[in-house]
């Protein structure tokens, strides 16, 4: 989240991918990921010896050798594991994805598993030209495309540099596309080398968020121009778990209009809540009696069946009958609906390739206008001038020292001396590949997000999210679904319960009534997450006020907490330039040497994410309003 | 890779190259427009008028002369280039897909084309609804597409369905299933035209009810329901006949207004049998569509020889014919239909199963008190009460017309127009019952006479206590009208008291006539003998009973 559109920086990262926790990984990228976390190895710090390029007047603050920010893995494999040893992911090759080809290559994932640390960032105090072009088009389109993509994602890692590309060329190509749809198998058995062997075809993030239509994020990239590098699926349900069934939640205008499962009444009902909250504002003495009551309490002395109050409590809301006030929950209510219609039938967006290319795409945006990366050089230390207290630079495991002015950290690479008195949360995560939906319906592309209401008090509500293939997160024929909540014990502990209320493990033997069959487990994975959101920067002990932390991923559905932050540390290094500014446009750009075509450089240099073909992809200005 | 980047153009640079840009443009498009007008002007209607034109319509589709100019280039051209033409419209209509021009030109085109492809332009349809499904443009060619094509009615409907599921907010979309519902379920000939078989009924009646119990102020579903529990247009008739031996005066009226003269409407009269030939007329004298007409009758006609005459008159093209008969010693003879309601006034909704109402009822009464503001709610609970059994719901009828009155105050006058409508209706309805020539329209809060043309042989009529601010023309329809008092009311105007043989007495106490000129219509009442003017400001003036009288001469008393 933090790679910004900020001119002349470097980004340097212990790690061989970018984004952190926010990151994806292809199947074996993953798998290699967890090696990592599983081992939990403190490896010997090898670096030379750092201490000696200290000066005298400088001291030094040491960095984490290790993420601890993963706990509790734990992985199952259902899936039918058809014993061939030496099954590859096609088109695999070793690169920069920390490890491996194969699962069972241990010595690769070790020696790819670099020891140290660092992310940080250096800023010039140089003029930066981009702030100064006015946005000649505000309002800019974000990219909605509906098609169903089926195409190998292109250099999927193009931003680095290391990647022969002739290589990343050749290995696609040898791709056999065709073949996968040809073999499909009947019943959806998919077996555990099938989703090895299509493990490149899709990323599966560590994160499970979701963009609100109207959030924050989605407002910064089409501020920025960065969602040109993206493409996005719509959410195309909003389910509910109650009565130990799923059912779908009917939200929108279309949805309540189409809705088989309400009465006449209910959707009028409904709809004229909804209406409410959606000014609720406006209309004080409609709650403030109720303000002093829980948003569960308030729903009740409306005029709303039970059904409805509870898709309002958890599915819209997606609060508990405890979690909220009255006015949190009317709040929560009207951003749910607020963000509704923009782009669809129900707020939020996911974008292609999972939520982990966004990080990359606002790198690559950086990286047009100058930044750069590198990935892999773990930094060992911050360098602190004696005399002003100030930070001057950072040493890199070559010794090497980099001087900049500003340095931007991550709370995980701080050490355990640094951070001694904080206080960190955990989230729960489970990441599941399944063979079928939660509620099937005509089209088997459907992505859907369900709120699992808490069973006893102090546990937490847990967040469903299930991505169909056309998400390119899973295979075609698997969904790929996520587990979120906030912890209150193991991750395992915290989730297995609602995995054992939705799913079955997947079993060999047929059960012939498939209609009340639950989704089958194919393979399951199990972690904690540590939640830095929310420490005070106070906290920290002895930083120099020019080394800045940022968070890892909150635990919120939405990413507002993110983007602010950003802004935040942005507005503090930069405090009077604009933040994420729109990049100029093409023809307004004066280059380098008078031979070079503006339009040219700008089509190899930024290659466009949305398809050409207007046919394919909507381009959606103003879908709420249409006009007559 | 980083761009090479030296440098942003600067606010004003922008500025300056885009205004630059526009000059070029504007001056690029007076040239291509002057050229084209001289060329179509020296007849050179060639490709290069094409060339042109396309650079022009693909920028600004709207420039209707243009296009005329490419239809004469492509008709000279012989459709060689038509292919060609289908691709530049699709480009003109992603610049504006709301271009009349743009449209009708595909039309044109696609109707001259050998083999067009309709596939593809059905295609064309779905794509731009998809992007804007309320597109009324597209929803029209739509519709000639789908005719041209025959695509079957069911599909069509389908493809509305599928719109409607988007977003039920779309007149189009309601109204093309109007059209094709119709088309799906004929109904056998001797049926009325235009209703559906009970199950298709029902099931488009709860598809509208989803839509406006989901948002009740969305107007396009009520419309649609309107539409569903309507009915096809009553059949034509001859409703009432009456032969007058004083007035020497046949009058007719009709189930419509109609226009009788040559080139129009033709009626035959037959007197005992032989056709005679007779100037039809409307009672106001103008020569308007009318309910009612008459004509006058020669001596012979009612000559007393005879132990009675009969009257036919045959309405030609609406296939309907009534007679009466003049007893001899009678004056007046008259035929009158003793019509149910249903076939005299034409209600807004009306279906063959009262059940279905009746079931529309309760759940409007049951949207109604969940929205107790809802102006449409309220309006098509009155509708249906009205199409029930108007008699019976009169009180509550009344009632939602006051609640309806208070959350839609903006359409107040429509509303008491309504209302003045309904209870007349249900006035004539009473009488018919009864057979009386006596009507009683008092205290009613009138503001509006409606269906006078039913009144036709009422000689009795009290309009006391009301809000009527007019004696309509339509008035001069009560031939037989003797006695008419109108106190206490707001009159201004008296323009239907006119032509009225028989009117003795006129009683408009308490009123608003301003200037003795407004009386100017009794003139041509000839029995008039008895005017009360009591309480109007007329009375005021000066030397106003003198004025009167000599206006006046005729009737005998008149009071100020």
């Amino acid at each position: 989240m933090l790679h910004r559109n900020l001119e002349y920086q470097v980004h340097g990262s212990r790690r061989s991918y970018y984004g952190g926790n926010w990151a994806s990984f292809s199947f074996s990228g993953l798998l290699s990921w967890l090696k990592e976390h599983q081992e939990n190895s403190d490896i010997v710090n090898e670096c030379p010896a750092w201490q000696e390029k200290i000066h005298e007047n400088e001291e030094a603050i040491a960095l984490s050798r290790t993420d601890k920010t993963i706990q509790h893995v734990e992985v199952f494999c259902y899936a039918c594991q058809d014993l061939h040893e030496d099954v590859e992911e096609a088109g695999a090759l070793q690169k920069n994805h920390a490890s491996v080809t194969s699962v069972n290559c241990t010595e690769a994932a070790d020696s790819a598993c670099l020891p140290v640390e660092d992310e940080s960032l250096r800023t010039t105090s140089c003029e930066i030209p981009a702030e100064q072009t006015p946005s000649s088009d505000p309002e800019r389109a974000l990219e909605v495309n509906d098609v169903q993509v089926t195409g190998e994602k292109e250099n999927c890692c193009d931003d680095n540099t290391c990647v022969p590309s002739t290589a990343e060329k050749e290995t696609s190509e040898n791709v056999p596309v065709a073949e996968d749809t040809a073999e499909q198998p009947k019943k959806n058995r998919i077996t555990y080398s099938q989703i090895i062997k299509e493990g490149r075809r899709f990323n599966i993030d560590l994160v499970s968020k979701l963009l609100y239509s109207r959030g924050l994020l989605i407002d910064l990239l089409i501020k920025s121009n960065v969602s040109r590098y993206a493409e996005f699926k719509n959410i195309t349900r909003i389910l509910a778990f109650r009565e130990g069934r799923v059912k779908q939640v009917p939200c929108s205008r279309a949805d309540v209009f189409n809705s088989k499962q309400l009465t006449m009444v209910e959707k009028r009902m409904l709809m004229k809540f909804l209406t409410f909250c959606m000014e609720y504002e406006e209309h004080p003495d409609e709650y403030k009696a109720y303000e002093e009551i829980t948003f569960s309490e308030y729903l009740k002395t409306q005029k709303l069946t039970p059904n409805l109050q509870y898709f309002v409590l958890h599915s819209m809301a997606m609060t508990s009958e405890t979690g909220s006030s009255t006015i949190d929950g009317l709040k929560a209510t009207k951003n749910f609906l607020h963000s509704l219609g923009r782009y669809g039938n129900t707020p939020f967006l996911f974008p292609l390739y999972g939520q982990g290319e966004l990080p990359q795409c606002f790198c690559r945006m950086c990286a047009v206008f100058g930044g750069i990366y590198c990935l892999r050089h773990s930094v060992q230390c911050l360098v602190v001038d004696k005399e002003s207290g100030k930070c001057k630079a950072i040493i890199d495991q070559y010794g090497q020292r980099i001087i900049s002015k500003h340095f931007l950290v991550e709370d995980s690479y701080l050490s355990e001396n640094t951070c001694a008195h904080v206080q960190y949360r955990q989230i729960s995560r489970a990441i599941l590949i399944t063979d079928r939906s939660v509620l099937k319906t005509d089209s088997d592309q459907q992505i859907s997000i369900l709120t699992v209401p808490a069973e006893e008090p102090g546990t937490f509500a847990v967040r469903v999210i299930e991505l169909c293939s056309s998400t390119m997160t899973c295979m075609k024929g698997s969904y790929l679904v996520h587990l979120t909540c906030t912890s209150s014990k193991t991750a395992r502990e915290d989730l297995e319960p609602v995995v054992q209320k939705l799913f079955t493990p997947y079993t060999e033997t047929e059960i012939e009534n498939e209609e009340i069959e639950k989704p089958r487990l194919l393979w399951g994975l199990y972690f904690n997450m540590r939640d830095s959101s929310d420490v005070n920067r106070n906290t920290y002990n002895d930083l120099p006020s020019n080394v800045y932390v940022c968070s890892g991923p909150d635990c919120a559905l939405g990413n507002d907490n993110a983007v602010k932050q950003a802004e935040a540390l942005f507005q503090q290094i930069c405090p009077n330039e604009d933040f994420c500014p729109p990049p100029p446009n093409p023809e307004d750009i004066i280059l380098d040497g008078d031979s070079l075509q503006p339009e040219a450089s700008e089509s190899s240099a930024l290659p466009e994410a949305s398809s050409e073909t207007p046919k394919e992809s909507s381009n959606l200005r103003n879908p709420e309003e249409p006009s007559k | 890779m980083p761009l090479p980047l030296s440098g942003v153009k600067t606010s004003e640079e922008q500025a300056e190259a885009k205004r630059l840009e526009r000059e070029q443009k504007l001056k690029l498009y007076q040239a291509a427009t002057q050229t084209v007008f001289q060329k179509r002007q020296a007849g050179e209607l060639d490709e290069s008028v094409l060339e042109l034109t396309s650079q022009i319509l693909g920028a600004n589709p709207d420039f209707a002369t243009l296009w005329n100019c490419r239809r004469e280039v492509l008709q000279q051209l012989e459709m060689a280039l038509a292919l060609a033409e289908l691709g530049f419209l699709e480009s003109c209509l992603r610049v504006n897909p709301k271009s009349y021009g743009t449209w009708h030109h595909r039309c044109w085109l696609l109707s001259r084309l050998p083999e067009p492809n309709w596939a593809r332009e059905l295609e064309l349809c779905a794509r731009f609804l998809e992007v804007d499904e309320r597109n009324f443009h597209c929803w029209d060619y739509r519709r000639f597409v789908a005719a041209q094509a025959a695509v079957p009615p069911a599909e069509e409907l389908a493809f509305t369905d599928s719109l409607i599921t988007r977003n039920f907010s779309n007149y189009s979309s309601w109204h093309y299933r109007s059209c094709l519902l119709p088309q799906l379920h004929p109904q056998p000939d001797s049926g009325p035209q235009g209703r559906l078989p009970e199950d298709v009924l029902l099931k488009e009646l709860e598809l509208v009810q989803n839509a406006f119990f989901t948002d009740p102020n969305d107007q396009s579903a009520w419309f649609y329901h309107r539409w569903l529990l309507g009915r096809a247009d009553p059949q034509d008739a001859l409703r009432c006949l009456h032969v007058s031996r004083d007035e020497a005066c046949l009058t007719v009226s009709f189930s419509r207004p109609l226009l009788v003269g040559s080139g129009m409407e033709t009626l035959l009269l037959m007197v005992d049998e032989s056709p005679l030939a007779v100037e039809w007329r409307t009672p106001e004298g103008r020569n308007r569509p009318s309910h009612i007409w008459l004509c006058d009758l020669p001596a012979t006609s009612l000559n007393d020889q005879l132990p009675q005459h009969t009257f036919r008159v045959i309405w030609t093209a609406g296939d309907a014919q009534k007679e009466c008969v003049l007893l001899k010693g009678r004056q007046e003879g008259w035929c009158r239909d003793s019509a149910t309601d249903e076939q005299l006034f034409r209600c807004e909704l009306s279906v063959e199963k009262s059940t279905v109402l009746q079931s529309e009822l309760e759940s409007c009464k049951e949207l109604q008190e969940l929205e107790p503001e809802n102006k449409w709610c309220l309006l098509t609970i009155i509708l249906l009460m009205r199409a029930l059994d108007p008699l019976q719901y009169e009180k509550e009828t009344l009632q939602y017309f006051q609640t309806l009155k208070a959350v839609d105050p903006m359409r107040a006058a429509y509303l008491d127009d309504l209302r003045s409508k309904f209870l007349l209706e249900n006035s004539v309805l009473k009488m018919e019952y009864a057979e009386v020539r006596v009507l009683h329209l008092g205290h009613k809060d009138l503001t509006v006479l409606c269906h006078l043309e039913q009144l036709l042989l009422v000689t009795h009529l009290d309009l006391s206590h009301n809000r009527l601010r007019a004696l309509p023309p339509a008035l001069a329809a009560l031939r037989c009208l003797e006695v008419l008092q109108a106190n206490d009311n707001a009159i201004e105007s008296l323009d239907g008291v006119t032509n009225l043989p028989r009117l003795q007495e006129l009683i408009l106490c308490n009123n608003r006539l301003q200037q003795p000129a407004v009386l100017q219509p009794l003139t041509s009442c000839p029995r008039l003998t008895l005017l009360n003017l009591q309480g109007n400001p007329l009375c005021q003036a000066e030397g106003s009973s003198e004025h009167l009288a000599e206006l006046l001469p005729s009737v005998s008393s008149i009071l100020t």
